[in-house]
């Protein structure tokens, strides 16, 4: 059947939400008008402070290209409702429209609640609701030094955090005694507020604001109740939100004594052909402020109207994840310890920040609420809990206690019934999961598009790969990265393994932990693991057998079975001293010479047996390993920076220098390269470099996870303006993370694309420390460069390993298969036909 | 066809290679680390270099193999067999260990 004329007052993200449900069904309706008091249609208002980190009003919209145009859906933008006319079921507009309909359907939202508070009305006092709010803070804030935020709830909060991206010396002011009343508890409070402090906001609380005067240093003044005051330039309200129900109101529809539209279980109104939805709707005496509800009560009123009865709206959870301030603040279920009987179950750790409680139910069977500050990484197993009445493990305080020996922790997604709720914001199930999985989504991406499941607050991301994971595995696909079939492990365990059971060699690790006698997938990861756990001679006999051939022979095997040498030439800056001894070095043992696109000279043609000759020369000159057959840092190139060029800024080539010289030598999942370019020109081209550094004119920025080759990419700005220490500090880190966590040659460009969390992940480990790692990380590479030393010269003053650089072990002979010929004036490989007549030539 | 004596069992890390010239052939020689010995062509079928001795020793699916150190194809240290393609196989010799010496019949 068909509904009719539909007309939606409100287009924000509930009714956003409505028109797609509403268009998905078959029985959808004859004509939609909606209006639309914004000038712009539904966007993301969950995520509006990332207008203040760079994302556009374009990046935040939430209507898919051409929408309106393609369901016929008449869009009246800036055009708000003025009247609803019930007698004559029309609505009148502000521009003078009246439209008649059949079912009217309010997704007006709500209002910031501003105190009243004499000097509210001052300019420079706004509120955080839409994105011209945000403008104008943002244009004020230009010429302001202090932010107050009124309100220390979740979006006083996130208001805070924009005051304080833009610069403002940020405070928050609470009436309650704690913040983020609502959610929290007294500890989670207190933990979430010394985090705050910690970040340079003032948190003030137990403070009513009576009036706002004209300041004496700043242009405001805050009056409190309790006597004191405070001078601020921009006052921001965040006291809460009110259902905008003022249509509703005058048309005479039923009101909640504290506001909100009074709804029945099928979002319907007094009047049954008015629905209302979202933040302005009241059910069951409750209105909501999250988008999960009303996204719920969309999809209801949708069904409803398309003629399915029984569908119905029932509460909605109100559990919430997010992060406030790069804190991780998270409330489920029963928070409070309400429930009669209700046990609470606390861990505090103030060192680390760390603050998690659950409340269990009397009989200690089932969790009822928990609060997690600091660390909210268990909030999807632990709403799933809640939410399904999954019984408790004998031990519930292992699930909030950091992991403790044969101590299970959390539960796998497999005990999860098809009908629990994983992703709240869309109304994903499981089941819903499994059969888009089932249906052929077997990567998350796929998932997310199919399902819309992680596409809103994105909490549930985890859990959603936990299930793809689980479900793939259950359909026999390999979602194993084991390094190969004598080690059931990713590069990344075995890592660990290694270097949290201190073991030393390949064959510890084998009889511990594999099966086999290993090859050559295995064998060169377990020595670049050594490596860069112990850093022993990669030559001594135990390590030897691991090595590929070039590291073996420490030069890059080429084609012919000959050796290319690439002395280290640290920031591509080399006198002409040592110039002219590659040359001669070249000339003296017929070598072909080449530049590198990384600045070095890269010499070709070497036997084995004239390896170590070539680099008794090289070595006397002062010349050392250049790593180029490693996996390991190859070269760090630099443009002429500040010294000489009219625009450089820093000087670059003392940086690419120092940079090479510390990590020089260090072994990785994969080869790395470096640049640095000493101004924004860029002529290193650092961009494309797995770390590039930039100056600029206040220090460096740091680029990480750029690529050449195959597949280039640009790298992505990690952070900016760094003195020296802090952009080494961070190099460091970077380099461990990456080491310890990549795959077998995995480049840090695709190691990024498979990081879950990707740059802005990498950005908290690296730059926030979130994972507590910093210092170690640090430790172990100064442990590195402190044990650094050349490989070759350590090989020529070697005579055990000096005895290896021979072409026979019983002949003095070189391989008479080695031919070259001439061509431009250095030699060349002989082509097969070129080597048989030059070897019949010998012959006869 | 006759046993040659190659050189030292020290003269070989225990599972790497070395090439020895017998006869005027070159012969990769592998040493396991149970002292066990294997002889096979030098020669690289594929990049036609003398190089094998120079590759990784192992086993894949309990075979013997050492790898190619150009382009990675694995062959059997017992038959010589290329494990990537049934068609290419490179010669073997018997090797054994005679009190401290590695000798190759070839």
């Amino acid at each position: 059947m068909k509904t009719g004329k539909i007309v939606v007052i409100g287009n924000g993200m509930v009714g956003q939400r409505f028109l797609e449900q509403l268009v998905g069904r078959p029985d959808g309706a004859a004509g939609i008008t909606v209006f639309c008091a914004e000038p712009r249609p539904a966007y993301d208002r969950v995520q509006l402070t990332s207008f203040f980190s760079g994302k556009s009003a374009a990046d935040l919209n939430l209507v898919p290209e051409g929408f309106f145009e393609r369901h016929g859906i008449a869009l009246r933008l800036g055009d708000k409702a003025l009247a609803i006319d019930r007698g004559r079921k029309a609505v009148r507009s502000a521009r003078g429209h009246e439209l008649p309909y059949d079912k009217l359907v309010l997704a007006t939202g709500s209002y910031p609640f501003v105190p009243r508070v004499p000097g509210a009305e001052w300019p420079d006092c706004y509120v955080y609701r839409a994105i011209e709010d945000l403008e104008a803070i943002r244009k004020a804030a230009r010429t302001a030094r202090t932010g107050t935020v009124i309100g220390g709830g979740l979006l006083g909060l996130e208001a805070a955090k924009a005051l304080h991206d833009l610069g403002l010396e940020t405070h928050v002011v609470e009436f309650a005694p704690r913040l983020m009343a609502v959610q929290l508890d007294d500890s989670g409070g207190r933990l979430l507020r010394r985090k705050i402090e910690a970040l340079g906001v003032g948190v003030h609380t137990s403070k009513e604001t009576t009036k706002i005067v004209k300041g004496a240093e700043r242009r405001h003044k805050l009056l409190f109740a309790d006597g004191g005051s405070r001078e601020t330039d921009l006052v921001v309200f965040s006291a809460g939100i009110r259902p905008r129900d003022q249509l509703a109101r005058a048309a005479g529809l039923a009101i909640g004594e504290r506001g909100g539209i009074v709804i029945n279980d099928h979002c319907q109104t007094s009047d049954p052909d008015i629905y209302a939805l979202g933040e302005c709707a009241l059910w069951g005496g409750r209105s909501y402020g999250l988008v999960a509800p009303g996204y719920q009560m969309a999809e209801v009123a949708a069904r409803h109207l398309a003629g399915e009865h029984d569908a119905r709206f029932a509460d909605a959870d109100m559990s919430t994840k997010l992060k406030l301030m790069g804190v991780d603040v998270a409330s489920i279920g029963d928070a409070h310890g309400a429930t009669p009987g209700a046990l609470n179950c606390v861990f505090t750790d103030e060192a680390t920040g760390l603050y998690k409680k659950l409340v269990v139910s009397n009989d200690r069977k089932r969790l009822l609420g928990a609060v997690l500050v600091g660390d909210a990484a268990d909030y999807g197993s632990l709403l799933q809990m809640t939410l399904n009445v999954i019984p408790l493990p004998e031990h519930p305080e292992d699930l909030i206690l950091p992991a403790r020996e044969g101590g299970g922790k959390g539960m796998g997604v497999d005990l999860l019934p098809a009908t629990a709720l994983i992703c709240s914001c869309n109304s994903v199930t499981k089941g819903g999961i499994c059969g888009a999985i089932a249906a052929g989504a077997t990567s998350l991406g796929a998932l997310k598009k199919g399902t819309k499941a992680s596409t809103t607050c994105g909490g549930c991301g985890p859990l959603v790969k936990q299930i793809l994971d689980c479900e793939l595995r259950k359909r026999g696909v390999d979602v194993k990265n084991h390094l190969c079939e004598h080690f059931p492990y990713s590069r990344q365990e075995l890592f660990h393994l290694t270097r949290i059971g201190a073991l030393k060699t390949f064959d510890e690790i084998m009889s511990k932990h594999g099966q086999g006698r290993g090859c050559d997938i295995c064998k060169p990861a377990v020595a670049s693991i050594l490596a860069a756990c112990w850093n022993e001679y990669i030559l001594k006999p135990r390590h030897a057998p691991l090595q590929d051939t070039n590291d073996h022979f420490l030069a890059n095997l080429q084609k012919d079975g000959t050796y290319s040498i690439i002395p280290r030439v640290p920031g591509g800056e080399i006198p002409p001293e040592k110039l002219i001894v590659l040359g001669e070095v070249a000339k003296k043992f017929g070598l072909y010479t080449k530049i590198t696109g990384a600045q070095r000279i890269d010499l070709f043609g070497a036997r084995v047996e004239q390896l170590p000759l070539i680099w008794k020369e090289l070595v006397a000159a002062g010349f050392e390993s250049g790593h180029a057959y490693g996996k390991a840092l190859r070269t760090v190139k630099s443009c002429v920076g500040s010294t000489w060029c009219r625009y450089g800024v820093q000087d670059s080539v003392l940086m690419a220098i120092n940079i090479e010289n510390r990590y020089r030598g260090l072994r990785s999942p994969h080869k790395l390269k470096m640049a640095v370019s000493g101004c924004t020109r860029e002529c290193a081209e650092a961009q494309g470099k797995d770390v590039g550094i930039i100056a600029t004119e206040k220090g460096w920025n740091l680029y990480v996870c750029g690529n050449g080759g195959v597949k280039p990419r640009h790298a992505d700005l990690l952070a900016r303006d760094l003195d020296d220490q802090t952009l080494v500090q961070y190099i460091d880190r970077f380099l461990m993370f990456y080491i310890r966590t990549g795959d077998r040659l995995q480049r840090t460009a695709t190691w990024l694309e498979n990081l879950e969390g990707g740059i802005d992940y990498v950005r908290k480990v690296v730059c926030e420390d979130s994972l507590g790692l910093g210092h170690e990380l640090e430790a172990d590479m100064q442990k590195f460069v402190d044990s650094y030393e050349c490989e070759w010269k350590k090989a020529i003053n070697d005579p055990e390993t000096l005895k290896r650089f021979r072409h026979f072990v019983n002949s003095d002979q070189p391989d008479r298969n080695v031919v070259f010929v001439a061509e431009r004036g250095q030699i060349r490989p002989a082509r097969p036909d070129e080597r048989e007549s030059a070897l019949e030539a010998v012959e006869h | 066809m006759s046993w040659i004596t190659v050189c030292k069992l020290d003269d070989i890390v225990p599972n790497t290679g070395v090439c020895a010239l017998v006869g005027g052939r070159q012969v990769a020689v592998f040493r396991l680390d149970d002292d066990s010995v294997y002889a096979m062509s030098n020669h690289d079928p594929y990049s036609r270099a003398n190089v094998l001795s120079r590759g990784i020793v192992g086993d894949l699916k309990g075979e013997l193999v050492v790898a190619s150190p150009v382009y990675k194809q694995h062959f059997s240290l017992v038959s010589g067999q290329c494990l990537e393609d049934p068609q290419v196989r490179v010669a073997v010799y018997p090797a054994r260990v005679d009190g401290d010496v590695v000798m190759v019949e070839a």
